[in-house]
């Protein structure tokens, strides 16, 4: 039946349709409610006449590791190949099939800025396939899974690979700008007098080196120091946020020890010990997390090392393809990528609310209520971040006053938040914790039943983004 | 009144126990007090724990003033507190989110007659504030928005002080500006807090310091972060936040677990360390003394009464300095210095208000036409205040020049930290530059500054209106001609205004606006609050050939030829000027105003006003433009001007010219003191000609234009202020001895005499 309508939207590239559907892409909620289309099960399904379904065939992740353990002595492009060679090993897709793969990542090694293709050409897939990466900090990974969404969609594409990495054990720390322009001046000096001329000029401070920071641009202020103020808005306690951060770490644990975690998949470092687990899940108690300081507003803020998600390194990647195409090649998908939004705000005071922005109007996209969600994935950056965000959700206020909203969207449900732990315990490699969010939430619709997900995350720059994930039925 | 107050406690009371419910920290909120409550209308306090939070709150005032009522309020308070056993800390707080307390009640002070009233008032606060000082439960002062003068003097009484870092957060003394010193301990605190340099700083200058310094300096002990939005609006968020974190450091201090010590860093062990040798302490006292005296030229007596202050109680003890802080500060308080400065003040504020009320339309995109020295100035006061600003000039260099100057004006902000690069960025966006009148039918306002050619000003002036919509104002910023004349081509004269800026235009705080009879209201409310939107002291004057400011300056640079022409060198006439209050010396002003610029308002108004505006000879300014000596512009006028050098020498070349036009001097007017008369006489008598004229609307205007427009001296008060202060019959007499010795141009006006003769005063 999709394949039917598939086949008529490639056919009628003029019809009215198709002009929708280049305006806004994917988001068809009006015609959705005019006529619910195809049904697959008992629930309606978020299916869209001359939309083409989109399905996650399998999606893998190397253990995310704090940073500066077992991979600190790794490349960016070794942690995303180790991705993608077991993404092919997993799925068994002949690689020629491949029609693009895409990477986020948010921290560039300069040496391989595309480390999409860098990763490609190693992992075995075809030389002939193009990759490229993407940039939009914690929701990098995000972006490649909704650029191949679109790729899809448009008809560009049919099987796509998208995912993400992030290496936070090395970063570029590079010399100060002084230094550079004498290098680089160096560089066109053509006699020994210009050259004496210039190292002349030389200082001692030109070797202090500038450090890559965690912090806004526009504003400078850390990430940790704007969730700090974040939760003070909010007043959010620091009791509550220890309390969430050790509920994240029981919650990883027990996934982990259930094996819950079919996500991750074994990865030999080379020279190293094979890495088989996530390794920065560390539930302890209240009593010994209330011990540490707060990390970014001293003395008296809230947020500390033990609320934070840490630095981590890790890599995902996912095998997206068209229905028609997954099912033609006698694969059993796990979910469809359903609508998505991309909301901003102010980058400030507000760095840490996209969840909140997304939420309602991903949720209104796709003609749902937050009751319709059986799992939520969200990602969690802080404690407070998390619990900032429900509090705003939660707020007729906020919604009337700032998101220009008549009511509020409602808190998610704690016992269906995140039950398999979340970036807190689980960690956070930037660019490659959105494969890991729409993994989670289409293994636990199957796991636990149910029949949509709903994914969102924050992102430095006040951005958010939020997507709907319909389990594939059995 | 008191019932709404009720009726705002019980509010308060039944959300208190509504947070009773889900939040621990609120535990108790003691109210028993509430009798006593009720009868205080500038101060409420409540209990958390067991923690007192004194909120301060002056009714119907945007801005909390220690004034008697709030002191007595305060103190019966802090007594219920110290006699309370449910009390062990207390947090002293605003509820006002811009300000914490803005200063001492200045009427409080001019009520006073004698300097032993003052003295008294003085002797007052300092009692009160040792109170404090001493208390036996540690208070903590929670600070956002401004804390100065008295205010910030009670908060170092405290024994702890917690700011926001918020730009609205600013600390400082700023009473000598005011001509008196900080009268209730803050002499003798200061020095012990930040040490003896950065007090003596901070008192003599009174300059505005930020949270994140005065953290830096030890005048803060903690800083807390402005929020953003939450389940309330940002500012009333922030103030709970400050109190919540207050309470808890009020907590920790009575617990002792927070140590009251600070760590100082090295600079501040030896800096306190090198203070504590008796012969270093002279040096610096000599040394601030010798920089004071050369700055003030000893015209203003406050700052030395601050260092002679501090200097008692550093070397005499505690008691000894207290007194003569309170005895120095009374006889300041009776100085024509401080009366002339606080009327400045009174000035200042009365010309930050809009009394023509809110435009119609705000104004939200305005275009300014010529991206000259004052175009691009105007843009960048524009642009920094979120105006949508189209900077138009007719040539490529000449535009580009303009929009170098405005990103160099900003970026000037970056270097100083009031910016950051970012939010420079984002504020140069609001400019665009352009050669033609693209986008001018989205104007609002448009304001020329073209070149001073009436011609130039009426081709422009058509080609606007041709391209403007019909609400939009159109504003010339010229300094002389007379705005009828410029509004006589126009279609829609009710549109037209005059808007006199100063150059340089982001330093110099004056904007002179002028109306003519057809000028509508609402156009000149527009003018008025875009001048406000731009951070200027606004005055509203009628138009007149040099308005106001202008043709006061005329008289008085009319003097100055003829004093050099009487053969006294500019240097010597700048040091005379200089030493009588102005800030910049008479042949100074000339250079940097640009001679053809003073050659062409000398001739304009000398044809307009005729043998009043005589005395020196045009022709000495003819022959320096004609030699091309324009002043600083041009690297040569009285003096030479070199780029990136500072000490000015004299232009050789002007000798001959100055003695080509030598006449002979007047002994009986030509002491030192008449030559400063001469200049300063015909200035005031012209000031008050154009109030006699109704040029000026009020008197405070004329203050307020010449203090902030033209330099005259701040401790004078200016022109209405000084003849009130010196005595309308003295000044009537010497202008009548100056008339004996050159004729009209020195006659008194009629209301000078009227003045003198009925003994009355500008200012009552």
């Amino acid at each position: 039946m999709t394949s039917i309508l598939t086949y008529t939207f490639k056919n009628l590239p003029s019809s009215t349709w198709a002009l929708r559907f280049s305006l806004r892409p994917l988001s068809c909620s009006s015609q959705l409610r005019a006529a619910p289309a195809v049904q697959t099960s008992t629930k309606k399904t978020l299916a869209k006449p001359n939309v083409r379904n989109i399905v996650v065939v399998e999606g893998v992740r190397i253990p995310f590791l704090l940073s500066g353990t077992s991979y600190k002595d790794l490349m960016p492009h070794d942690l995303a190949r180790a991705a993608l060679s077991s993404l092919l090993i997993k799925t068994n897709v002949p690689k020629e099939v491949v029609d693009y793969i895409i990477f986020g990542t948010v921290i560039q090694e300069v040496k391989t800025s595309n480390v999409a293709r860098e990763a490609a050409l190693g992992a075995g897939f075809s030389d002939k396939t193009p990759a490229h990466t993407v940039t939009m900090a914690c929701i990098s990974a995000n972006q490649a899974m909704t650029t191949g969404v679109g790729l899809i969609a448009s008809g560009q594409s049919d099987v796509i690979v998208a995912g993400g990495v992030e290496l936070m054990s090395d970063v570029p720390i590079r010399h100060s700008r002084k230094m550079r322009k004498m290098m680089l001046d160096l560089n066109k000096a053509k006699t020994l007098g210009q050259r004496l001329s210039l190292i002349s000029k030389f200082r001692l401070n030109f070797l202090t080196p500038e450090l890559p920071a965690v912090a806004e641009f526009s504003t400078s202020e850390t990430m940790g120091h704007s969730a700090d103020r974040l939760a003070a808005s909010f007043a959010v306690s620091r009791l509550e946020q220890d309390e969430y951060a050790l509920r994240s770490h029981r919650l990883a644990k027990k996934a982990q020890d259930e094996g819950l975690l079919s996500d991750v998949v074994p990865f030999k470092v080379p020279g190293k010990e094979t890495v088989t687990k996530d390794n920065g899940i560390r539930p302890s108690s209240l009593e010994q997390m209330a011990k540490l300081k707060p990390a970014f507003v001293k003395p008296y803020g809230t947020v500390t090392a033990a609320n934070s998600s840490f630095l981590t390194d890790g890599a995902s990647a996912m095998l997206i393809m068209a229905e028609d195409k997954a099912l033609a090649m006698g694969y059993k998908p796990k979910a469809y990528l359903r609508d998505f939004v991309y909301v901003s705000q102010d980058p400030k005071d507000q760095l840490l609310l996209g969840p909140t922005y997304a939420t309602p109007k991903v949720l209104e996209k796709a003609g749902l209520t937050l009751k319709d969600i059986d799992a939520f994935e969200f990602h969690e950056a802080f404690s407070g971040q998390i619990l900032a965000n429900f509090k705003a959700m939660d707020s007729d206020w906020f919604a009337q006053n700032y998101m220009g909203r008549k009511a509020k969207v409602g808190s998610p449900p704690l016992e269906k938040f995140n039950n398999w732990g979340g970036s807190l315990s689980l960690g956070h490699p930037f660019g490659a914790t959105g494969c890991r969010l729409v993994m989670a939430a289409a293994n636990r619709l199957r796991k636990e039943g149910g029949q949509f997900g709903l994914v969102a995350a924050c992102a430095a720059g006040g951005q958010g983004h939020a997507m709907i994930v319909e389990t594939y039925p059995k | 009144m008191v019932a709404s107050r009720a009726i705002g406690c019980l509010r308060r009371f039944a959300n208190a126990s509504r947070t009773l419910h889900h939040c621990s920290g609120y535990i108790c909120r003691n109210f028993s007090r509430s009798s006593a409550l009720l009868a205080r209308s500038h101060i409420n306090y409540g209990i958390k724990d067991d923690v007192a939070v004194i909120r301060i709150n002056s009714p119907n005032s945007k801005v909390n003033t220690l004034n008697q009522e709030l002191q007595s309020e305060f103190m019966e308070v802090m007594n219920e507190i110290w006699a309370s056993d449910q009390v062990k800390s207390a947090v002293l707080i605003s509820s006002k989110p811009g300000c914490f307390i803005a200063g001492a009640d200045i009427n409080m002070i001019a009520a006073c007659k004698t300097p032993q009233e003052v003295t008294r008032l003085s002797q007052e606060g300092q009692k009160m504030f040792e109170k404090l000082e001493n208390s036996p439960k540690p208070i903590v002062a929670a600070i956002s928005g401004s804390c100065l003068g008295g205010g910030l003097e009670l908060a170092i009484s405290c024994q702890y002080r917690i700011a926001t870092r918020d730009k609205k957060t600013v600390l400082g003394v700023p009473e000598v500006l005011l001509g008196i010193l900080p009268g209730a301990g803050g002499t003798q605190r200061l020095p012990q807090m930040v040490g003896v340099p950065a007090a003596f700083d901070m008192m003599l200058t009174g300059r505005n310091i930020r949270a994140d310094r005065a953290k830096k300096m030890g005048l803060v002990d903690q800083l807390v972060e402005p929020l953003g939005p939450g389940v309330k609006p940002p500012e009333e968020r922030t103030i709970e936040y400050l109190e919540e974190i207050a309470v808890t450091f009020a907590k920790g201090l009575a617990d002792k677990k927070i140590s009251l010590k600070r760590s100082k860093g090295l600079m501040d062990k030896l800096t306190s360390y090198a203070m504590g040798i008796p012969f270093v302490r002279q040096q610096v006292y000599k040394k601030v003394e010798e920089q004071v005296r050369k700055q003030t030229k000893g015209l203003y007596p406050a700052p030395l009464k601050i260092i002679d202050v501090v200097k008692t109680g550093l070397e005499e003890g505690k008691d000894a300095g207290y007194l003569s802080e309170s005895q120095k500060f009374g006889e300041l308080a009776m100085t024509k210095e401080s009366k002339a400065l606080i009327g400045l003040y009174h000035g200042q504020v009365l010309c930050k208000k809009n009394k023509f009320g809110t435009p119609q339309r705000e104004v939200k995109n305005i275009a300014v036409l010529g991206a000259g020295l004052m175009g691009a100035g105007i843009a960048q006061v524009s642009v920094d205040k979120g105006l949508k600003t189209i900077l138009k000039d007719a040539t490529l260099t000449g535009l580009s020049r303009g929009q170098q100057q405005v990103f160099k004006g900003l970026n000037d902000k970056v270097k100083k930290k009031t910016l950051t690069s970012f939010e420079r960025d984002f504020i140069f966006n609001n400019l665009t530059g352009q050669l033609d009148y693209q986008s001018f039918e989205k104007a609002d306002m448009v304001i020329e500054a073209v070149f001073e050619d009436i011609n130039l000003k009426h081709k422009v002036l058509k080609e606007v209106e041709e391209v403007i919509p019909a609400h939009c104002v159109f504003a010339s910023n010229t300094s002389a001609l007379p705005i009828n004349e410029i509004a006589s081509v126009s279609k829609r004269p009710e549109k037209v205004i005059g808007m006199h800026y100063f150059s340089p235009v982001d330093k110099m705080q004056l904007l002179e606006i002028i109306t003519t009879p057809k000028t509508s209201k609402d156009t000149t409310a527009s003018a008025v609050a875009v001048g406000l939107k731009q951070g200027k002291v606004i005055i509203v004057v009628k138009d007149g050939p040099g308005f106001y400011t202008t043709r006061c300056l005329a008289p008085m640079m009319s003097e100055v030829i003829r004093i050099l022409q009487e053969g006294i060198g500019p240097k010597k006439l700048d040091s005379l000027t200089t030493g009588f209050g102005f800030p910049v010396g008479a042949a100074t002003l000339v250079d940097e105003v640009g001679v053809d610029v003073a050659k062409h308002v000398a001739e304009d108004l000398g044809k307009a006003f005729g043998e009043r505006f005589a005395g020196g000879s045009l022709e000495l300014l003819k022959q320096m433009v004609s030699k091309g000596f324009l002043g600083r512009k041009s690297g040569k006028g009285f003096y030479v001007y070199k780029e990136g050098v500072k000490s000015k020498d004299l232009n050789s070349d002007m000798d001959s010219v100055l003695a080509g036009l030598q006449v002979s001097p007047k002994p009986e007017v030509s002491s030192d003191e008449d030559i400063q008369y001469r200049l300063v006489s015909r200035f005031v008598n012209e000031a008050a000609l154009c109030l006699q004229e109704e040029i000026l609307a009020t008197p405070a205007e004329g203050d307020i234009g010449a203090v902030f427009g033209l330099g005259f001296p701040p401790c004078l008060g200016g022109p209405f202020r000084f003849v009130d202060l010196y005595g309308a019959q003295k000044i009537v007499d010497r202008l009548r001895r100056y008339e004996a010795a050159y004729g009209k141009q020195f006659t008194p006006c009629q209301l000078l005499i009227d003045q003198a003769s009925a003994g009355k005063k500008f200012y009552q």
